[in-house]
């Protein structure tokens, strides 16, 4: 089914937030696409770059659910090549700032058995814990 | 000497003026109590009458001016009604009608400046406008009686760059009857567009339209061409350019070359042909062209082994009629003109630069004017090189791409790629063609048909632009990556070629013209219109036009159409023999000018030199736009109809009537926004603060730190300078100058204690009204809060005041 989407002022402050938090004129993209053609992750991607800039134009925070912006790398060869000069990388780290920020626990440590969390690399149980940083 | 006492260069002798204040049929009298006005003047020494009328501009109105400048033999005239740039024309006529100069008028503004914003306090604005009479009155007395000037000019014309922009502007000129003298740094006119293969969006044949008009320009008697020659230099000005060409040596007279060709059969020498971008190669000695005008051979004295017989010489030898001629030197040609059109047009971008797509590196990576090329030999039974089935082409190689520090939009490579995609599709219609592009911009007459026709002739068009290019290093196939953004899907795909649309920079010689005629560019490189709305081929150099696209990236219809405006505008100023100056121009006071040459480099037009020692002004260079001025630290450099003598005596005009606690602001408003503005925002009703006085001058730049510092020791609370914003400004150096004037005044009010906040510099457009009624309203708070300046600081203010302002250097 086609989702319809109904464009509100609440949009806007999306859109105003993301782009105080990374710096950049997001409404600039010309969706040319350069960004997802030269990213080395987008095949792992639900989205690609130039969506999740879109998305973000749009206002539209279901942005947030999507994995492209944990896959990105950060290895800025989107923003080396942007014709409009835009940082992508900024736009996904404010991305990720906004989806921390609300605190979300992946996993409640307590819940897990002590004989697993011993076998559980120390790093996922950091990152699954992970809050207000970044 | 009292502190606020400034002496007037010559005593002013008696003058007979007629006052005339009118009612506009009530716009002004309705408000202003215009009797009021105009007894308040009569008594004045130089008054000789005042009178009311109800519509000044009216004949009998006209007439009434007339008849009393006859009856009482007045000498000035002061009208005190709408704004001068509403009917300043009309009252200029009337006193050239009855043989007064048109620049012993001078008009107070009680209509847009008094009566309307001031609407809704009748008792104030009839002061206000006495106030603004008596400045008029100030300034007309010091008027000077002025003639027009009228310089004679000539019919020759200088056309740089011979391609189609240069050759339509040189017909339309020779066919006018004017001389015209046609530049071209190649062997051949003819330009880029004797490379094209078809045209869009008609598919004409480009040679073929082009080689007549060509042909034309050789057959004009008025036209001089002068091909394989470069401007080596320029100085003067409009009706007197003095130019100089280095026109190269082709080492063949064109006069016996029958173009048989032998010598090139012997020529053992080989270099890359420019005409095919390098893709095949010609002989030492060659013909530029198939279409080449003049039609020559030309000897590549780069390629060649030797002019010597011992080097080689078989060219000399196998020439028939002896026109090979190892003796040509360069020749230094010199002539004189009165207009210039430049037409130096543009080269491709070089789309080495863009990395990612590998051109240079990867055979099958091309231009697409290689492949204009590509399609003429092919078209002509002769294919250059196989160019496959499978083609993409990527759009906006260097265009709309700040990673290569171009922004801008190249115009046409959307169209041409259109085109040559059609043309390649067309003549092998198993060929599977692509073009990548960001924004398709169909705008042209029959553009938006065309490219519908394209994508029914089975051209697909994919939103996305191609992120990189990767060779095989086997198959030299190319693999190209990018985004559907419609789809949202990644292609990677391989292609047999594909064809980078390269967008336009200015030509690489047109940087060095720009730089002896004077002329701006535009933030993309390009040269720079006087307006970009109504004067889209003229520069601000008189006398030099645009065409083609030298002044941005255009389709050869717009070329054309430029090319045959920018001659016009040519035709325009030279056709009646002889062009009339507008007499507001600097002009010195050799008395007072001691020679130290300061100012000569601080003209912007080039119109101050020093002769004899003295300060010598240019009148048909000076622009009049005052800002010498305040260079010269003997106030010997002054400015015809508003002279230092006036605009020192309308300052103190309007500080005059202030009294105890009053608070007075003076507004100086340049001709082309400020004042406008300020009768826009009358003609809107808007209101601002009465206290203002606004005083108008050519441009802001005029107002010296000297006058500035005057006015505040004379009793101004506080000064805006209001100036046209720095693009649309007829001066484009008077914003950087202004705020150097504006940074000296206060630095020296800092000095003396004086608040630095009661001066402002403020750039505007015309429609920022309320912006003009803010400005204003917070200045006169300001002066307001700040309260009358302390006696002590105004007469450390006054004291040594040149000495501040020029330091103690040149008081010798």
């Amino acid at each position: 089914m086609i989702p319809k989407i109904v464009l509100t002022s609440g949009h806007v402050d999306f859109l105003k937030k993301v782009s105080e938090l990374s710096g950049q004129v997001v409404t600039q993209c010309d969706q040319c696409g350069t960004c997802s053609a030269s990213c080395p992750m987008v095949d792992g991607m639900d989205i690609t770059p130039a969506q999740m800039m879109r998305l973000v134009q749009l206002g539209r925070r279901e942005v947030l659910e999507s994995k492209a912006m944990w896959i990105c790398a950060s290895c800025f060869a989107c923003t080396v090549r942007c014709p409009r000069g835009l940082d992508l990388s900024k736009v996904a780290e404010a991305l990720r700032q906004i989806q921390l920020r609300q605190a979300i626990d992946h996993i409640d440590i307590k819940s897990i058995p002590k004989d697993e969390i011993e076998r559980l690399p120390q790093i996922a149980l950091v990152s699954g814990c992970r809050k207000f940083t970044g | 000497m009292s502190s606020t006492e400034f002496t007037s260069r010559e005593q002013s002798q008696m003058k007979r003026t007629g006052v005339y204040v009118c009612h506009c049929g009530g716009n002004i009298s309705e408000v202003v109590d215009v009797k009021r006005v105009a007894e308040s003047v009569l008594g004045q020494p130089d008054v000789v009458l005042a009178k009311t009328h109800e519509h000044m501009c009216s004949e009998t109105g006209q007439n009434l001016v007339i008849n009393d400048i006859k009856e009482h033999r007045l000498d000035r005239i002061v009208i005190a009604a709408c704004s001068p740039q509403f009917q300043g024309p009309t009252f200029k006529a009337t006193l050239d009608k009855a043989g007064l100069s048109p620049y012993v008028l001078e008009m107070a503004n009680i209509r847009e400046q008094c009566a309307w914003p001031h609407f809704g306090f009748p008792g104030e604005a009839t002061r206000k406008a006495m106030s603004l009479v008596g400045m008029a009155l100030a300034k007309v007395d010091l008027d000077e009686i002025l003639k027009k000037l009228t310089f004679p000019i000539g019919r020759r014309v200088l056309v740089i760059g011979g391609g189609i922009a240069g050759i339509q502007a040189s017909l339309d000129l020779g066919d006018a009857g004017f001389d015209v003298y046609l530049v071209e740094k190649e062997a051949s006119i003819g330009g880029k567009m004797m490379q094209l293969s078809r045209t869009f969006p008609t598919e004409d044949c480009a040679a073929c339209i082009l080689s007549p008009k060509m042909a034309d320009v050789a057959a004009n008697r008025n036209i001089h061409m002068l091909t394989y020659s470069e401007i080596e230099n320029i100085e003067g000005y409009l009706g007197h350019y003095e130019v100089t060409v280095k026109k190269k040596p082709t080492y063949v007279n064109p006069d016996k070359c029958t173009c048989c060709g032998d010598c090139v059969d012997v020529c053992p020498a080989v270099a890359p042909n420019e005409l095919d971008q390098g893709l095949l190669s010609r002989k030492a000695i060659y013909l530029p062209s198939p279409i080449a005008v003049p039609h020559a051979y030309v000897l590549d004295i780069k390629a060649c082994l030797g002019l010597l017989p011992i080097a080689c010489g078989k060219c000399k030898e196998i020439c028939d009629p002896g026109a090979v001629d190892f003796n040509m030197r360069p020749e230094l040609i010199r002539f004189t003109v009165d207009t210039i059109i430049v037409a130096t047009g543009y080269d491709i971008f070089d789309a080495g630069q863009k990395k990612v797509y590998g051109f240079g590196q990867y055979e099958n990576v091309v231009t697409a004017l290689d492949v204009e090329r590509m399609i003429v030999h092919a078209a002509e039974g002769n294919p250059m090189r196989p160019m496959g089935k499978r083609i993409a082409f990527i759009q906006c190689v260097g265009s709309r791409d700040e990673q290569v520090g171009n922004e801008s939009c190249s115009r046409i490579c959307c169209m041409y790629a259109t085109k040559l995609s059609q043309l390649l599709k067309r003549s092998d219609p198993s060929r599977d063609i692509y073009v990548f592009y960001t924004d398709l911009r169909a705008y042209g007459k029959g553009f938006e048909e065309y490219y519908k026709r394209a994508q029914g002739d089975g051209v697909k068009f994919i939103r996305g632009r191609p992120a990189e290019l990767v060779e095989d290093p086997r198959t030299k196939k190319v693999t190209l990556r990018a985004e559907d953004t419609l789809t949202r899907t990644i292609i990677e795909s391989e292609f047999d070629l594909v064809v980078l649309s390269v967008g336009l920079r200015p030509n690489e010689g047109t940087e060095a013209i720009a730089k002896l005629l004077r002329l701006g560019k535009s933030p993309d490189g390009f040269l720079q219109e006087a307006h970009p709305k109504f004067r889209p081929v003229d520069t601000l150099t008189d006398g030099v036009f645009l065409a083609g696209t030298v002044q941005g990236p255009k389709d050869i219809p717009d070329t054309v159409a430029q090319a045959s405006a920018a001659s016009s505008r040519a035709i325009r100023l030279m056709n009646r023999g002889e062009y009339d100056v507008d007499p507001v121009t600097a002009f010195v006071h050799v008395e007072s000018c001691d020679g130290c040459g300061l100012c000569v480099d601080r003209c912007p037009s080039q119109a101050l030199s020093l002769s004899a020692n003295v300060a010598v002004i240019n009148e048909a260079l000076c622009k009049g736009c005052g800002s010498c001025i305040a260079h010269c630290p003997k106030a010997a450099l002054d400015l015809h109809c508003y002279t230092n003598d006036q605009m020192l005596a309308q300052v103190r005009a309007a500080l005059s009537d202030k009294e105890g606690p009053d608070v007075r602001t003076l507004i100086f408003a340049d001709d082309m926004t400020g004042y406008r503005l300020a009768d826009n925002v009358g003609t809107a009703k808007m209101s601002y603060a009465l206290d203002s006085r606004i005083i108008r001058v050519p441009s802001c730049s005029r107002v010296t730190p000297q006058l500035m510092l005057q006015a505040i020791a004379l009793g101004a609370d506080g000064l805006i300078l209001c100036e046209s914003e720095k693009n649309s400004n007829p001066y484009p150096h008077s914003v950087p100058t202004i705020m150097s004037h504006v940074s000296k005044a206060k630095e020296i009010l800092g000095q003396v204690d004086i608040a630095q906040d009661r001066i402002h510099f403020v750039q505007f457009v015309t429609v920022m009204l309320a912006g003009f009624v803010n400005n204003i309203n917070r200045l006169s708070e300001i002066a307001r809060k700040l309260g009358p300046i302390p006696a002590e600081p105004l007469q450390r203010l006054s004291q040594d005041m040149d000495k501040k302002l020029f330091g103690g250097d040149h008081d010798s």
